[in-house]
């Protein structure tokens, strides 16, 4: 079986070294660009399965390059960065990062982002079922289960959720998040997010203070995931 | 002296600040004495539009109160010397009545919207300017928090890797895992270090602690530490084997060498050669005792002047004398005996050992792409990063060469060498000691 294949786009040789063995040790082969031009080159050579991609390259803001490299390649992306940067963050997502992750990053979160972008994409032929011992979201008969229980959910609560279902391990953004549900005209309008987040979050978690599925991602957005 | 200078000080006080009144009113009045001169030719009404575009010009140039003046009082001279009746306040007709108060009207609203327009400018600009420092903080916060957060992120990792129970990490990878800590923690100690540094220098509290350094051996020292940490660069020392002991401060000589040394073996190509020459600008052999005082002449260090009890004579660190029958060398034209810079007493009698007026000078030159022209300026300031520069780095290590060679009152400069590379010539004075030299 082929080795999934990991290119790494960081202009610190320590990082690389780093995400090098990590990776290695946990089977997936790496390729290792320094800027921005290599990685280019590179991902067009031979199209990786997915690629890290350091925000801050020396040659080009990274932000740029993805871009660039989203004109045609459609695998996986996730953007590392360090911290204090949400704007570009949220950019970076905008712009078709499929994840990011802060540096410094636990190596058990950076393997958990990776398993999770290299999940096949979900097409909207197949709705898919959440199916946790807690929680079960049928998407197809839109209904949803918590503890053994059937809850009921307004029609904005249950469009969020089913968003955040589709996008299981995925973090969404909030300009995303208030285009997909809202519409376009209430990009800033967070306020509606934080109402219904807090519903949903009442519904579903158990402790409504200590989420364990819907994630905030601080200045960034939120993230769903069932462990 | 200072009875006398205290009512001067007053009176230029009021003259810089009457002074935008003073010309308002001297344009006004010079332009309405051409006009009456010509008055003959010119009729009173085309007068009303030349002091017209005197007060504007005016309000171009000053502050709104010098313009409303220049208004007023062009009003008053073309009501008395130009509409008739001249010479009288009174108006004959309700025509020049009316000319007159548009006049004023006029004049004032050119000045007010002037003034506002000016106002919005300089609103403009200061936000500018704010929006700027704004900008220069968050460049300088991201360096700095990538710089302190890259180490941090390549320790956690790697604990995270020897710590986890994955089978296929080989001890190989393992030692490359606590390889990399090492380094990561001995960068970000560096960069603490940095840090202190740099608030050390700018809380001003920084004072030499002075000492015999043997240069060699700091040299020397300094650039071992640095090619233990396996650089590619080759590393050529040369130093006189004469050089005497110098009494400065050896922390900071050692930090300012191995700033510039590391920021080149980072920022030149590898393989390539570094050089590290030491010289000790020693003066030309003055004999101690028959010399009075010797001090520098302009800050150059370059040159200095030595007053003999018989003669005074300049000279230079190549051993040339000057004496005042041959200054005419075109170098030393600007020298003003006046103003000879820095004053050091030359300590007299028979001893040889110490001199005063020495200077250490270093020349550390490396063979990279040297620093674009137009950043050359820049390179010393806190922060500052060149345009492209790769990754490490907080923009710190310069300036603090720069802030440690100025407390041990010593410059540096930069310059592009021909073909290539960048170099770098520290100055500094201190006193020296040949005891090293004569009793071994």
């Amino acid at each position: 079986m082929n080795k999934t294949e990991i290119l790494v786009v960081d202009d610190e040789e320590q990082i690389r070294k780093l995400l090098e063995i990590t990776l290695q040790s946990n089977n997936y082969q790496i390729k290792q660009a320094a800027n921005a031009r290599d990685g280019i080159i590179m991902a067009s050579n031979h199209p990786p399965d997915l690629i890290l991609l350091d925000v801050g390259l020396p040659d080009k803001d990274g932000i740029i390059m993805l871009q660039e490299l989203r004109e045609w390649y459609t695998n996986p992306v996730i953007v590392l960065s360090v911290q204090n940067s949400e704007d570009v963050i949220i950019q970076a997502l905008d712009k078709g990062a499929n994840d990011y992750l802060t540096k410094p990053f636990r190596t058990g979160e950076l393997l958990a982002r990776i398993r999770s972008a290299l999940r096949n994409p979900v097409t909207d032929e197949t709705e898919p079922v959440i199916n946790t011992e807690d929680l079960q979201i049928d998407l197809s008969s839109r209904t949803v289960t918590v503890r053994g229980e059937l809850i009921k959910f307004t029609g904005t609560e249950y469009n969020l959720l089913s968003l955040f279902a589709r996008n299981e391990g995925k973090v969404l953004t909030h300009a995303f998040l208030l285009r997909a549900v809202w519409g376009p005209g209430f990009i800033n309008q967070s306020q509606y997010l934080r109402v219904f987040m807090a519903q949903i979050r009442k519904k579903i978690e158990k402790d409504p203070n200590r989420p364990e599925y819907l994630l905030t991602e601080s200045g960034v957005g939120y993230r769903f995931v069932c462990k | 002296m200072k009875h006398l200078s205290k009512p001067f000080d007053k009176s230029s006080f009021i003259t810089q600040k009457g002074k935008p009144y003073l010309i308002a009113l001297l344009l006004v009045f010079i332009v309405s004495t051409i006009c009456y001169l010509f008055s003959s030719y010119l009729s009173y009404r085309v007068v009303a539009l030349i002091l017209l575009l005197v007060v504007s010009v005016i309000a171009v140039s000053f502050d709104i109160f010098p313009v409303l003046l220049a208004a007023f009082f062009s009003a008053v001279i073309w009501n008395f010397f130009f509409i008739p009746p001249i010479y009288h306040f009174r108006i004959s007709t309700s025509e020049d009545l009316i000319l007159l108060i548009m006049y004023f009207l006029i004049a004032m609203i050119n000045a007010v919207l002037t003034y506002k327009i000016r106002r919005a400018e300089t609103k403009a600009r200061e936000k500018e300017e704010k929006a700027n420092t704004v900008k220069l903080y968050n460049t300088m916060l991201n360096s700095l928090s990538h710089e302190l957060r890259t180490p941090i992120a390549a320790i956690i990792g790697a604990t995270d890797n020897l710590q986890s129970a994955n089978n296929n990490l080989t001890p190989g990878h393992k030692d490359q895992l606590i390889a990399e800590i090492s380094k990561a923690a001995l960068r970000l100690d560096r960069q603490v270090g940095n840090l202190l540094d740099i608030s050390r220098i700018e809380s001003g509290f920084i004072k030499a602690k002075k000492n015999w350094v043997d240069i060699v051996e700091t040299i020397h020292d300094v650039v071992h530490k640095i090619e233990e940490n396996g650089i590619s660069q080759r590393i050529i020392i040369n130093i006189s084997p004469a050089i005497p002991l110098f009494k400065t401060d050896k922390v900071m000589l050692e930090q300012i060498v191995s700033n510039i040394v590391n920021n080149a073996v980072l920022y030149s190509y590898s393989d390539s050669v570094l050089k590290i020459n030491v010289s000790d600008s020693t003066r030309p052999p003055v004999t101690v005792g028959d010399v009075q005082s010797i001090s520098f002449v302009d800050n150059s260090l370059q040159t200095y002047r030595a007053d003999k009890s018989d003669q005074t004579f300049i000279t230079n660190n190549h051993n040339q004398t000057f004496t005042p029958d041959n200054i005419q060398n075109p170098d030393f034209q600007k020298i003003s005996t006046e103003d000879p810079g820095k004053q050091t007493l030359f300590p007299s009698g028979p001893d040889k050992i110490f001199s005063k007026g020495n200077v250490l000078s270093l020349m550390i030159e490396d063979s990279g792409p040297g620093f674009p022209d137009n950043e050359l300026p820049f390179i010393f300031d806190k922060f500052y990063r060149l345009k492209n520069s790769k990754a490490g780095g907080t923009g710190l290590g310069l300036s603090i060469v720069k802030g440690f060679t100025e407390a041990l009152n010593g410059r540096v400069t930069t310059e592009n060498v021909m073909g290539g590379g960048a170099r770098f010539i520290i100055e500094i004075p201190c006193e020296t000691s040949y005891l090293k030299v004569t009793n071994e």
